[in-house]
């Protein structure tokens, strides 16, 4: 048995199935592409991009509201989710003993695992009625999705920033409290700065997922196509464009739903080239 | 009269374990001293204990008294972020922190919260002359400090320390990471520097003690075996321990 898979055929067998691998994915990319990009250049970038009209039924096709939808509930989410990310990294790294980190890693890392449908479950009935009540408008809201989708993402960007938190050498720490620095100045001096580019991945994988995320922000955001005066607005994101309509979509409205595809890829591929730039100037900087 | 460090009766334990046993130790002013002995015998556990670093270590109890200025630095009203500003400390490896070159040398105002920029930037440059690093530096003030070769690092870590002029600097082997050149011109900056500071170096290497140092303490087993002027330690030991250890006969 084993002199059948010898060194040689094992690379081979699995240099295939890795280029087996990135090829599907070139293959959904470029599909996506030619399905979505004649239809662009058709309606005219300019028009398919910047005008508020989503009527496919009378040939209009402008995605901006949805553009905006998925812009706002990002940026939402993360101003929710950041913030709360970084000082529970932060706590639970610094200030929280070895054994019970090892009870709380674990537990966190179990919430990435929660399907987004049970977090849109909670949203619509739980907190979308809260907002509704309290602060006013439909409740199904760019707050609510914000809210929401700042809460799915915490793991993930906790998890990671644990990560990079724990992996500063303690000499770091100890250079910082033997000139005199205290515990605070200790971490936001010397131990951030170190872990920064750890810090600043998770926040990309993050992102990743908020602008991704279609269930919950389907059921939350109340999915409404309109240009959103306040957070208590209901937006519709592009993903949540694609899932509502795609079931019943045929010709031009369903070239359309690719070319939003396309829109959706081009918007996450800026993100990450950016942020990767980002992490790649600001490491070891200021 | 008062020394400048006057330790009495020091012992500390980690957990069970009795590292340093009843250390005795009198520093003067602007000298150097060398603390040496084989490894694992406390010296950097003993070198800690003057700045206290040993009390972010869980576990760690501490009898005895280290008066710095005629106070004792273990009283309960001690400023522990003060009492770190006083007596600065250079690590076995370089640690400089992930940031640029000038920000390196700028941490301690930084923490000082110093806020007047050309203020900091006079000093910054002070520091790194006196680190004999101007020269090499002063083109790469934003360069990112783990960028540096290794012993530009280590005088970096030492130009940071002097940006805010500490009356004593503890090295624990300051040169182990670094090769003979580069331990050669750190050397000659601590015997530039035993002007204004004095100096506690841990080092493992008998002939850089014997070069540098005013005093030094021969440590066995967490104790202080013997400590005298460089010269009795290494021509007329008193301890037949200290004997054996410099004249190769231990480890
Ligand atoms: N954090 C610690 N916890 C427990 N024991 C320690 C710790 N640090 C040092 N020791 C022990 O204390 C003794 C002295 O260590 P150290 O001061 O580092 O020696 P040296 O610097 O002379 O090599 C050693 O036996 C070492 O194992
Ligand atoms: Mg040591």
């Amino acid at each position: 048995m084993m002199k059948l898979f010898s060194e040689k055929s094992i690379k081979k067998a699995l240099t295939v199935i890795a280029f087996s691998a990135i090829a599907a994915l070139l293959l959904i990319v470029v599909f996506i592409i030619l399905e979505g990009l004649p239809f662009i250049f058709k309606v005219g970038i300019s028009d398919f991009l910047f005008s508020s009209e989503w009527e496919p039924q009378m040939g209009r096709f402008g995605i901006f509201p949805m553009i905006i939808g998925s812009l706002v509930v990002t940026l939402g989410s993360m101003i929710v989710g950041i913030p709360l990310a970084l000082s529970g990294a932060i706590f639970l790294s610094e200030f929280v003993p070895r054994w019970a980190m090892r009870i709380i890693k674990p537990t966190i890392e179990l919430l990435a695992g929660i399907p987004s449908v049970v977090y849109g479950f909670i949203g619509v009935m739980v907190l979308a009625p809260l907002i509704r009540d309290y602060l006013g408008g439909p409740g199904l809201s760019i707050l609510a999705a914000s809210i929401i989708l700042g809460i799915m993402i915490l793991p993930t960007i906790l998890s990671i920033s644990i990560d990079s938190l724990k992996a500063v050498p303690q000499s770091y720490r100890e250079g910082a409290f033997a000139l005199g620095a205290t515990h605070w100045q200790t971490i936001h001096m010397a131990v951030l700065p170190a872990a920064k580019s750890g810090i600043i991945a998770g926040i990309i994988l993050g992102l990743g997922r908020a602008i991704g995320e279609t269930m919950a922000v389907i059921m939350v955001t109340g999915n409404a196509v309109i240009l959103p005066k306040s957070p208590l607005y209901s937006v519709r994101t592009l993903t949540a464009n694609i899932a509502l309509e795609m079931g019943y979509a045929t010709g031009m409205h369903r070239q359309s739903l690719f070319a939003t595809g396309v829109i959706l890829l081009i918007i996450i591929m800026v993100l990450n080239y950016t942020a990767t730039i980002a992490i790649r100037r600001r490491v070891g900087k200021k | 009269m008062t020394h400048k460090i006057d330790i009495k009766n020091l012992n500390l334990y980690y957990d069970e374990f009795h590292a340093l046993k009843s250390v005795n130790m009198v520093v003067g002013e602007k000298n150097i001293i060398a603390l040496i002995g084989p490894s694992g015998c406390g010296k950097s556990t003993l070198l800690r204990t003057i700045n206290r670093m040993n009390d972010l270590i869980e576990g760690v109890r501490i009898t005895g008294e280290v008066f710095l200025d005629g106070n004792n630095i273990y009283d309960p009203g001690m400023d522990l972020y003060e009492l770190r500003k006083r007596v600065g400390m250079v690590f076995q490896r370089p640690n400089p922190f992930a940031k640029s070159v000038s920000e390196n040398v700028a941490f301690g105002l930084r923490v000082a919260q110093f806020k007047n920029k050309k203020k900091i930037a006079e000093i910054v440059e002070r520091s790194l002359r006196a680190a004999g690093l101007w020269d090499e530096l002063k083109d790469k003030l934003n360069r990112p400090a783990l960028d540096l070769p290794l012993y530009q690092q280590q005088r970096l870590c030492i130009a940071r320390l002097l940006a805010v002029e500490p009356e004593v600097i503890l090295m624990d082997e300051p040169c182990s990471a670094l090769d003979p050149i580069a331990t050669m011109k750190i050397e000659e900056m601590m015997v530039e520097l035993k002007r204004n500071y004095n100096i506690i170096i841990v080092t493992h290497n008998m002939q850089q003690a014997a070069r540098v140092s005013d005093l030094c303490g021969y440590m066995l087993l967490g104790e202080m075996i013997e400590f005298n002027k460089t010269s009795e330690i290494f021509t007329n030991p008193r301890d037949k321990r200290t004997q054996d250890y410099i004249t190769g006969r231990f480890g």
